[in-house]
């Protein structure tokens, strides 16, 4: 592989189009993320970091740029193709949890191996041990309803890593917590990164968030304008 | 995912939502109870008319008289009266594929016994009239060839006649006025039952029908038809060229000119039957798909809700790696499973519908296992036809879209 990069972004644009007008939300980000590291992505609203983290999570493809992903180049992928990745690779936390509603802590921890045909057994098995990684022990069958904001998204970190993937991306998890239960949540990434090398990428507004990580990138306007190495 | 982890969501996904599934369903629980129910009517009077054509014998020919193309409107009214006993007797001798033959004389009479009084069918025939009919004489006897070749004043009756006349007495032996001709009543037929919408045919009274040639009706040179059986079903085709042929000569028709009579097999009769009752079958199963229609629609407007409902379910879901087909399936899977269990509650309403018009209407019923299997196939295609486009549009959502959606 390429000098070991996990992640090599060259020139990434992408253009909104809203009726008439153009949105360019990313205007050329080029950079490259090294397996295992630990990545703040900060700053102001509508710089693009939304945006970046879709791309890079195979959500979205870059309207002009190329994007290697271990090496492999992802941005041309096929819609099926790209799902096969974020099924294998890539484990997204999201802000907003986005559990399944009425279902349980467990049941959603299952969704990805459901997609990646692992037995039955083996699917409980796995997701048991990702929910008690996060500290969610003996709640495995509460309904996503019945759990605290924490803890569902302790249950979406769980589900983000039962599948194993080798990028965890992160977009302002405790934008929606307080700030007690956000270190918890970021204490769990860093066991994730520091005990599983599991890259993270993380989206975040807080300083104090931000040092833990060995990297900060700062964004403003769709372009970085500055990067920092702990 | 693979199939029974698909019908083990599309089934937990349904159960979240247990009355409206149910209220979905019942568009096809309907609709396919109707079908069936429908469509054991139709089968019911099929099996009904088969049955009675099997009972009068399938090796049975009639010849009437007037061209096949008047049939309509002479035939069998015996108005057009060309044929004659000669002419039973020549097919009785030259056509080897014929075993019995009966000239018939038939017409309506005033029947007298006591202070009893009846208007009947008085059917004139040949002593072998039982046997190409197919009949049993339940008391007494038949007549026979000496009988009808002297003429005698005797009567077989009918059970529906025997019955009206004699109440339960013991009707052998005793006399009874035809036209007020006086007839010794030798023998009771066993009771034959309606056939397929005719009239009764136990309400009749057979009688010689050289008697009825000349006591009754008196053309005693003619006869209104001429009963006849084949020597087996399979002989039945041959029996009735022969027939023709010596038809022909006998009436003297010229080569290529129409005949003035005309052959009919019970086969050829069975098959108009058959082919009218399924065109009530068709027609009925026709009404019935209609409701089936409209609950395929049902489900369609239920799953495109639904779709639309879970948009963020499913952006979820292809957030972790479901692929379009995936959530096609899925969302297929729920509404072939709705439409399937619909089916299944159909079936069982279905066959309770059909014996409850059995019991009210009196209607014979019949539900086959070939209208079950179809109507599952038709419910499951129900859901597989409707469920396709809301699924489709389910899986071309845009992840990140479905993920915004509120
Ligand atoms: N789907 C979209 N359609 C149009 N414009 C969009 C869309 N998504 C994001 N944008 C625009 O792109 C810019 C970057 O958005 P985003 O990446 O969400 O920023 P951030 O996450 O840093 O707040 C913003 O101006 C936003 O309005
Ligand atoms: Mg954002």
């Amino acid at each position: 592989m390429e000098n070991n990069n996990l992640i090599q972004l060259e020139n990434i644009k992408k253009i909104y189009k809203v009726g008439e007008t153009q949105v360019n939300a990313l205007k050329g980000v080029s950079s490259a993320i090294k397996g295992g590291d630990f990545v703040a992505i900060m700053g102001p609203s509508g710089s693009g970091k939304s945006t970046l983290m879709n791309i890079i999570g195979c959500l979205d493809r870059p309207t002009e740029g190329k994007y290697l992903l271990e090496g492999e180049e992802v941005s041309t992928l096929d819609k099926n193709k790209l799902a096969r990745i974020r099924n294998k690779k890539i484990g997204f936390v999201f802000q907003t949890f986005n559990l399944l509603a009425r279902t349980t802590a467990l049941e959603n921890t299952e969704l990805p191996l459901m997609y990646s045909n692992v037995p039955r057994k083996k699917t409980r098995d796995l997701a048991y041990k990702a929910l008690s990684l996060v500290g969610l022990e003996g709640r495995e069958l509460h309904r996503t309803n019945q759990l605290s904001g924490g803890e569902q998204q302790r249950a979406a970190i769980a589900r983000a890593l039962v599948n194993n993937p080798s990028l965890i991306l992160a977009d302002e998890p405790t934008g929606n917590l307080d700030t007690k239960t956000g270190k918890e949540i970021i204490d769990i990434f860093k066991k994730l990164n520091e005990g599983k090398h599991i890259t993270v990428i993380l989206v975040t507004h807080e300083q104090e968030i931000a040092q833990i990580a060995h990297r900060r990138i700062h964004l403003r306007d769709g372009q970085i304008i500055k990067e920092e190495h702990a | 995912m693979n199939i029974m982890r698909t019908i083990r969501v599309a089934l937990r996904a349904l159960s979240r939502n247990k009355m409206r599934s149910f209220l979905t369903a019942l568009g096809i629980i309907i609709g396919v109870g109707a079908v069936i129910a429908m469509v054991s009517i139709g089968q019911g009077a099929k099996s009904n008319v088969e049955k009675r054509f099997e009972s009068m014998g399938t090796n049975l020919l009639f010849v009437h008289a007037g061209s096949r193309s008047f049939r309509g409107r002479h035939g069998g009214g015996g108005t057009y009266q060309n044929l004659t006993p000669n002419d039973a007797k020549a097919i009785l001798e030259r056509a080897d594929a014929v075993e019995y033959v009966s000239p018939n004389v038939s017409t309506r009479a005033q029947v007298i016994y006591g202070n009893k009084n009846w208007n009947t069918s008085i059917q004139g025939a040949g002593e072998n009239y039982t046997k190409i009919r197919n009949w049993r004489v339940e008391e007494g006897i038949f007549f026979d060839e000496q009988m009808v070749k002297s003429g005698q004043k005797v009567a077989v009756l009918g059970s529906e006649v025997s019955e009206n006349l004699f109440e339960g007495a013991d009707p052998i032996g005793q006399i009874i006025r035809i036209k007020k001709i006086p007839f010794s009543v030798i023998g009771v037929l066993e009771t034959k039952g309606e056939a397929g919408g005719w009239h009764s045919r136990d309400d009749m009274i057979v009688i010689p029908y050289t008697t009825a040639q000349r006591r009754l009706v008196g053309r005693p040179d003619r006869v209104s038809s001429i009963d006849i059986s084949a020597v087996s079903a399979a002989k039945t085709a041959e029996a009735t060229e022969q027939i023709e042929e010596i038809l022909r000569i006998q009436h003297k028709i010229a080569p290529g000119a129409e005949d003035d009579f005309h052959v009919r097999n019970m086969a050829d009769v069975a098959e108009s039957f058959a082919e009218s009752t399924k065109t009530l079958t068709f027609l009925l199963g026709g009404i019935a798909s209609v409701s089936l229609l409209v609950g395929g629609i049902g489900i369609m407007n239920i799953m495109l809700v639904s779709v639309t409902e879970r948009i963020r379910e499913i952006g979820i879901r292809m957030s972790v790696g479901a692929r379009e087909r995936d959530i096609l399936f899925q969302f297929l899977a729920e509404a072939i499973v709705l439409s399937l269990l619909g089916g299944i509650l159909g079936i069982i309403l279905g066959i309770g519908g059909s014996r409850l018009i059995a019991r009210i209407a009196g209607w014979q019923t019949l539900v086959s296992m070939g209208s079950i299997a179809l109507a599952f196939l038709f419910a499951g295609s129900v859901g597989v036809f409707f469920g396709f486009y809301p699924a489709r549009k389910a899986s071309k959502l845009d992840p990140i879209e479905a993920l915004r959606y509120e």
